[in-house]
Parts: C-alpha cells; structure tokens; sequence
C-alpha cells in the first residue's frame, strides 16, 4: 500500500479552509507555500508539523488560531506604484477623464479591493497629492480593504521596512512623502488622512461601501477559482459607478473572464462596464450573495 | 540592448547585479571603483551606472560629480547602489545628480522598479 507523505493531507485541508474561508486558491503545485508560509506559526505556537495543526484547528475552540492561519497562507505581496505604467494612465488619462465627468460633483470615490499593507492605496494618494493644485476644491475619498485584519492594522499604520519602501517608490515621492524613524519609513500624515482603511471580504461585504468612481482590484482575483471570480466580478460591478472605472493587475485581464466589463479603448489597463446600468446580472455562471 | 555599467568594489555585488540586469536584457560591464568607471565611460558612455558610494581609490559621489562634467556624462541615468541609507545620504546623492537611489540590500524587483522608473527598464 502507498502511503502520501504525512504533511499532503494536511495541506490539501488548509488549502480547502484558505478557499472555503477567503476564496483565495492554491494550485496543489504551489502546496509547498503552505508549509512554508505557516513555518513561522508552527515554531511560535510549538507544532510540531501540519498534521498536528489541522488537528488542533478541527477543534471549534481555536477559532483565533484558525484566522491566524489563514492570515499567514494569504498572498499579501505588494508594492508602490505597481506596475508603473498602469499608474501613469491613471494619472495622464483616468483622471482627468473623471475630472471632467464630475466638475459638477467635485467628488472622487476610489476603492482599492484588496489593498493589503496599504502601498497601492497610499500610491494612488501620492497621485493626487503630487497634483492637489488641480484637486483644491475636491473631494477625493480613497478606502483600502482587505480581507486580512492583520496587513489592514500594517496599512493604517504607513510604517515600511527599507526593503518595502524602495519597491516600486521613486526616491523622490520617498523622501517627500516619508519620515525615516530608525530602520523604517512613515508615511506623511497629510496622506494617511486621505485613505481610510477598513477589514472587508470583497465577497461578503459586512458594511456598504457605496458607489467608487475608480476600482483597482488587482493581483486579487486570480487567486478566485472562476466561480469565485464571476461574484467578485458581479460585486465590483455593482460597486462601481455607471461611468466608473476598474483596473486590474497587470497580467490580469477581464477577456474570457467576465462578460460585465469591457476594456476601455481610450484607456492603457483600464475597464469600464460592459452594459452601464445593468448591475450584476451576466450571462456567465450567476452571482449570489 | 540598453547598457549598464556595475561600479561597485565587491565581486559578490557586481556578479548579483550581471545576474539580475542580464535578466533584464541589459548589456553589463563592471567597475571596481570610481576611478575604472570614468575610464570605462570615456571609452563608451552607458545608459545607466549602478553606483556603489564607498570604494577605494574613487568613491561613489567623486565619481559622480566628475561623471557629470565630461563630455556626454550628464546622459547616463545614475542609480547608488548602497548600504548608506541614511536620509542625509540619500538626498546629498540626488543633489549632486544621482537619478535613483537602492538601499542594499535589493532584490530583482526593487532594481527592475528602480531601472522603470528611470525609464530604462
């Protein structure tokens, strides 16, 4: 008889958790990120190894050790500015687009989805900040969320290694933007109060966030199985305003995925939706609350 | 092809640097200080200098300000490349001309941003 190694079964479970819990997936070819991602956790909490994880996680009582699992699988890798010329269309075209479509409002809603430690929100907050002459009577509102309570708590902090803050970040915007304290780098308060940063599952909201303007989703849903991606698709959708814009990850695109957005043809890395005024409904696999 | 000259007097850095710039598809020469590189760049100006501040002979920031007043030595993008990471450092390099700034230790995508944002990657 053939015996699996004594840690797959382990992996395939809190593989099955991180999805069921979060939707995020593993390809059971990146397993080995499990054990290395909960390493730090086994040594902290003295586990021996993953078995002995997924059997103290099936008690009901460690729900707090559950989370911090989870927590620990997520892939919260980010930096500034990422992908530099998807910034640079945002800046240069999305904009002012928007700057015209709401010269009567003067009112800017953003949402990063999936913001993680903050860096792609506080790079959109740059964005305007470098520009506020442009932006003195408006309104712009940014909210970052994130389904981990743990990198949302690092966002609101603005505080960065010297390794995080130099990737992706111009020395420029770095020393205009952030403080050195010791061995790391804070951002401005003038930017931390330009984004608010709250603990949310885009596929389970707890609180309305209203209607955005701009929604940078990115690097978030591939990491959806496609039943998963076609609800975040139909939420972005319904959060986003008829004229609004979405922007994925770089090597993400909305072709084959998702019939709600279309790309927009103006725009470098930019979508918008495919049939505004229609709200959630597609021809693809339903979505559900 | 864009060219980068890797001023830097450790061997171990100048080799991780090849490694990491070829993967980027740049052209790679080195230079083990100041002194090497001014003679490199009047035989053959590079796009970029990733630039080390402490060497011996010729230091990081005398190299810099001599690069800057030779013939075709404004054109080169200068990224420092150190383990000077201190604010004063930082803004006393962009002030004598530097373009960029990378705090050592650097990973792949810290220097492939950096090259971006310089605009030669």
């Amino acid at each position: 008889m053939i015996h699996s190694p004594p840690a797959a079964s382990a992996t395939r479970i809190l593989a099955g958790l991180l999805e069921a819990r979060t939707g995020q997936q593993i390809a059971p070819s990146r397993y080995w990120r499990i054990q290395t991602a909960l390493a730090p956790l086994l040594k902290q909490h003295a586990i021996p190894d993953l078995d002995a994880l997924v059997a103290v996680l099936s008690d009901p009582d460690n729900e707090s050790l559950l989370q911090e699992s989870l927590e620990a699988m997520l892939n919260n890798e980010s930096f500034f500015f990422r992908d530099t010329a998807l910034f640079a269309s945002l800046r240069s075209e999305a904009f002012p687009t928007l700057r015209e479509r709401r010269s009567q409002q003067k009112t800017l809603r953003i949402w990063c989805a999936g913001t993680s430690t903050g860096q792609e929100a506080y790079s959109v907050a740059m964005l305007f900040h470098s520009e506020r002459d442009k932006w003195t009577d408006w309104t712009i509102e940014i909210v970052g969320t994130d389904i981990s309570a743990t990198v949302i708590e690092r966002a609101k902090a603005g505080r960065y290694s010297q390794f995080e803050i130099q990737r992706g970040l111009s020395v420029d915007y770095m020393l205009r933007y952030f403080s050195q304290d010791g061995e790391d780098w804070v951002i401005d308060p003038a930017l931390q109060k330009m984004v608010r940063f709250q603990q949310e599952n885009i596929l389970k909201p707890r609180t309305d966030l209203g209607k955005f303007d701009v929604i940078l989703c990115r690097n978030v849903l591939m990491y959806f199985g496609p039943e998963t991606r076609s609800i975040a698709y139909a939420k972005l959708e319904r959060s986003l305003e008829d004229d609004g814009l979405l922007m994925l990850g770089a090597a993400e695109s909305v072709l084959s995925q998702t019939d709600l957005f279309s790309a927009t043809r103006e725009m470098r890395g930019l979508f918008c939706k495919a049939v505004p005024g229609r709200t959630g409904k597609s021809s693809l696999p339903a979505p559900f609350d | 092809m864009k060219t980068c000259l890797v001023v830097d007097d450790s061997k171990v850095i100048r080799k991780v640097a090849r490694h990491i710039l070829e993967t980027l598809d740049f052209t790679v020469s080195e230079a083990a200080d100041g002194s090497e590189a001014l003679e490199h760049c009047g035989r053959a100006m590079p796009d970029v200098v990733l630039l080390d501040w402490n060497m011996p002979v010729m230091g990081g920031m005398e190299f810099l300000c001599a690069l800057r007043q030779v013939e075709g030595g404004a054109t080169p993008k200068v990224v420092f490349c150190t383990t000077e990471n201190g604010r004063g450092h930082i803004q006393a390099a962009i002030e004598a001309g530097a373009d960029e700034y990378v705090m050592k230790p650097f990973d792949r995508e810290t220097l492939h941003s950096k090259l971006q944002i310089v605009g030669c990657a």
